[in-house]
């Protein structure tokens, strides 16, 4: 969806500042959500798309005005209602009031105390890949109202593929429902500057994003 | 701002509230186990963060076999160098060059190498870095006070799928003979990112 989260080239936001000796977390709380979000992801409650496409769906000036783990705790809660994991006057009390459901799994202390690593997003494919190194491909100019990886600030443009990733799961299909991956060829796609910002842009720049083979023709 | 200090405090006491419930509720249902998430608090706070990355910057600049399997399959090198330096799958070096600068963003949320740099900066995710990185990484350059040469080529890596990146600075001069721990402290977070660079020998 063209949302406020795609922000690549947007103006007026400011200097970047970085705070001095920043915390891991600021406050014990946003430690509990980064924790309890890598446990719902880890008992399949749901995916990462989901938790983003949560967070795109979020009112823009929400999205804008909240902290950044503020934000998750919006689309936590969004998906543990949307997803019938809990009701919304549970979370109100602060209590259970009615079984959960079940899970495929849950996270030990153990396999925690490691940081709950990443699983793989590679998924095995008998289907070639549609584009190799070097080819010039352009961007397709969609729109999907649901959840896609592919920037508007790249939409209509040529660049040119410089890695090939593998076939990983596709995530505006996964982002829908949990078991349709449907994996697609993934790629490195690199822009020139001016391709992008027009010939006042500085021509030393060259911006890549990693796009999957349906946001991509032959140019 | 005083109001917005007053805000932000009342924001943090409505979110510990806010938070306990929703972890509370979770727990209640068998979803998740508490001490389960204090494990995962305590290895971001005191194991993972930058000081992995900077070990595996560190020896590809003193070990060139290293050096060409981390940047032809950065997850399969870095996984080589054994228990202490978990990394999820999918992780691509990048190297600067005199040449050339590469500079990692996540423009759609605020994907980030957590398994090698930790949990990313407020900087990192904020509006002002995603929106500027792809359009003027020489002006976000100059806010993290770095300037490079005119014709240095910058390659900006938008984070858009589960792919990861991290960038490999170049050695600084003078760090001839120094062992691949003095080297390791040279390697901040921000030159693996590509904001910054690498700190001169000697210097704090």
């Amino acid at each position: 969806m063209d949302g406020v989260h795609d922000m690549g080239g947007m103006d007026g936001f400011g200097k970047v500042v970085a705070e001095p000796n920043e915390p891991v977390f600021h406050a014990p709380w946003e430690g509990r959500v980064l924790a309890m979000q890598r446990a719902m992801g880890y008992a399949g409650a749901w995916n990462t798309d989901m938790s983003r496409f949560a967070q795109e769906r979020l009112p823009p000036a929400v999205y804008l005005g909240v902290s950044y783990y503020k934000r998750w705790a919006l689309a936590m809660e969004a998906n543990v209602v949307g997803r019938g994991l809990a009701s919304a006057d549970e979370i109100a009390t602060g209590h259970a009031l009615r079984p959960g459901k079940t899970l495929k799994r849950k996270l030990s202390p153990e396999l925690a105390a490691v940081g709950a690593p990443r699983g793989s997003f590679a998924r095995a494919t008998n289907r070639p890949a549609r584009f190799k190194l070097g080819d010039r491909v352009r961007a397709r100019n969609i729109h999907p109202q649901t959840h896609t990886r592919l920037p508007r600030y790249v939409r209509g443009h040529v660049g040119e593929v410089v890695l090939i990733h593998g076939c990983h799961v596709f995530p505006d299909a996964v982002a829908l429902a949990l078991d349709n991956e449907d994996p697609q060829w993934l790629y490195a796609v690199r822009f020139a500057g001016r391709e992008l910002w027009g010939p006042d842009a500085d021509p030393s720049v060259k911006v890549s994003v990693d796009a999957f083979e349906p946001y991509l023709d032959p140019a | 701002m005083a109001h917005d200090h007053d805000e932000h405090g009342s924001e943090l006491s409505e979110m510990q509230l806010r938070v306990r419930a929703l972890e509370t509720v979770l727990t209640e249902k068998g979803y998740i186990d508490p001490a389960a998430l204090d494990a995962v608090v305590e290895a971001y706070e005191t194991k993972i963060g930058p000081h992995n990355g900077a070990r595996v910057v560190a020896k590809a600049w003193i070990d060139p076999d290293f050096k060409h399997r981390l940047l032809a399959d950065g997850t399969a090198a870095v996984r080589s160098l054994g228990h202490d330096n978990r990394v999820g799958d999918h992780l691509n070096v990048v190297e600067n060059t005199p040449r050339r600068h590469n500079m990692v963003v996540c423009t759609l949320c605020s994907c980030y190498p957590w398994e090698i740099l930790g949990l990313p900066p407020v900087w990192y995710k904020s509006a002002p870095y995603r929106s500027r990185a792809v359009k003027d990484p020489r002006g976000v350059l100059a806010d993290f006070g770095v300037t490079l040469p005119a014709d240095t080529e910058i390659l900006v890596w938008d984070s858009t799928a589960e792919t990861r990146y991290l960038v490999l600075p170049m050695r600084p001069s003078g760090t001839e003979g120094m062992s691949e721990d003095e080297l390791a402290k040279l390697v901040s977070r921000d030159c693996m990112i590509g904001t910054g660079l690498p700190k001169a020998p000697g210097a704090h």
